[in-house]
């Protein structure tokens, strides 16, 4: 047996050990970006060999909880791919707009960017006072991150162009304070945001919703858990509900696609069909 | 000894003068390339690239972006598109990550080359081309300590020297070569 080879055999032990110590269950993720992380992980933890990772991850649990964002992947900015949040403002939010409440469901929302632009969007469409949004994630370290709502201020040039990019009609200043080197976003958008840990892998339906967003999250799963994901999704969704994925990720190559019709390809929203 | 059997992937990365190389490395490629030809071009981030339909109309094969978890195909040309890695998840898939960006680069090429060389170990041919940055490396190192083939483009006439020198140094090469030559050498090597 090769390095390689070895390695990827380290790899499934260490999963399936974690799954068993801990209860979070990474064996279904793409394992090609996961080989990086885990390498990347190693050095971080000043492990020789992955065996020797493993060792330290059942053992130290605070560990495990530092390595949460090896497993995980937290790269997001507010009114990332503008372009996107432009569709459902254009698509999604006359139909939302039909119902005297709404559900939305942002599945691995990481550390809350996409969660506070979309709460920014329905404010500004006067649906975030009918609206409950559901953010969800499997790393708790995040999940305290997205509820804060607070971002390093030199990122938030970018989140501002996005932010017009995307269709705003004020200014993305209207809805922080700044203090700290940090901007802190107004608590109002706060008030229909439920933060909660959900396991796309694990968990399953927990609410009917009419909009389901999750953008870069099943570019981590193979195709069988994607598959499931896509699944808990079209059961979560209400009849005619909105899929919004990442502008790289597509339902065409998985079991689902015919649960669901196009409504921009360009942007990758998706309604369910009828 | 028994011929080395042919490669299952051949995987490109470039960088700074990588559109003008590109053009001529996929023209080279025969219509009946029985690989798939999977490319990292250091892009700009933040916006849509265009490097897929510029390029296709002068290559025998599509040209497309890559979309996540997409069929692994023969005969095809895919790019990593912006601000994502491309990588080899097994023999028939391909998969995207938004992770780190590698030697500030995302697309990166040590990720694509690396994730290949796991999947398909000495079954892979990794070309090298001109790029001003040190990506590639790592990758380069990693085909070859799988048994793979690595050939780059001889830094002298490169346009841009830095990619394929650093790589030559890192990793050692199992050919270096102008870039014609190294189309050609490529036509010969599946025809």
């Amino acid at each position: 047996m090769n390095e390689s080879a070895l390695f990827d055999l380290e790899l499934k032990v260490l999963l399936e050990a974690v799954y068993q110590r801990y209860h979070y269950d990474f064996r279904d993720y793409a394992v090609s970006s996961l080989r990086r992380r885990m390498r990347q992980a190693m050095q971080r933890f000043e492990c020789e060999r992955l065996t020797d990772l493993q060792h330290r991850l059942l053992h130290e649990p605070e560990v495990f909880a530092q390595a949460m964002q090896f497993f995980t992947v937290q790269v997001s900015e507010m009114f990332r791919d503008p372009g996107y949040f432009r569709v459902l403002r254009e698509q999604a939010v006359p139909v939302l707009r039909t119902y005297p409440s709404i559900k939305l469901w942002v599945a691995g929302c990481s550390t809350g960017e996409e969660v506070w632009s979309l709460a920014i969007l329905l404010q500004e469409e006067g649906l975030l006072d009918r609206a409950i949004v559901y953010a969800t994630d499997i790393n708790p370290t995040a999940l305290a991150a997205a509820e804060a709502g607070a971002f390093a201020i030199d990122r938030l040039a970018q989140f501002s162009r996005n932010y017009l990019q995307a269709g705003g009609t004020g200014s993305l200043s209207d809805y922080y304070t700044t203090a700290y080197n940090g901007a802190v976003f107004d608590r109002r958008l706060r008030r229909n945001i439920v933060f909660a840990d959900h396991s796309l892998a694990t968990d399953t339906v927990f609410s009917e919703v009419h909009l389901v967003s999750c953008r870069n999250v099943l570019i981590y799963f193979n195709r069988e858990l994607q598959d499931r994901a896509v699944g808990l999704f079209r059961d979560s969704l209400v009849h005619r509900g909105f899929l919004g994925l990442g502008s790289k990720e597509s339902l065409q190559f998985g079991e689902h696609h015919a649960a669901f019709e196009t409504c921009s390809r360009e942007q990758r929203l998706y309604r369910k069909a009828a | 000894m028994s011929p080395r059997p042919l490669p299952r992937v051949v995987v490109v990365g470039t960088s700074a003068g990588g559109v003008t190389a590109l053009g001529q490395l996929l023209a080279a490629l025969p219509a009946d390339l029985p690989v798939p030809v999977l490319i990292v071009l250091h892009l700009p981030r933040d916006r849509p690239s265009r490097i897929a339909g510029l390029l296709d109309p002068g290559c025998s094969l599509p040209v497309l972006e890559a979309e996540d978890k997409q069929p692994l195909r023969r005969g095809t040309v895919i790019f990593a598109p912006p601000d994502y890695h491309l990588l080899v998840e097994d023999e028939r898939t391909l998969a995207l990550s938004c992770d780190a960006p590698v030697v500030f680069s995302r697309p990166a090429i040590d990720p694509l080359f690396e994730s290949a060389a796991a999947v398909f170990g000495a079954d892979v041919l990794a070309i090298l081309l001109t790029g001003a940055s040190q990506d590639g490396s790592e990758g380069i190192a990693a085909v070859r300590a799988a048994g793979g083939l690595a050939w780059l483009q001889c830094p002298e006439e490169a346009e841009a020297s830095t990619m394929p020198a650093a790589a030559l140094q890192h990793a050692g090469a199992d050919a270096v070569l102008p870039l014609e030559q190294l189309c050609q050498r490529l036509k010969e090597m599946f025809s």
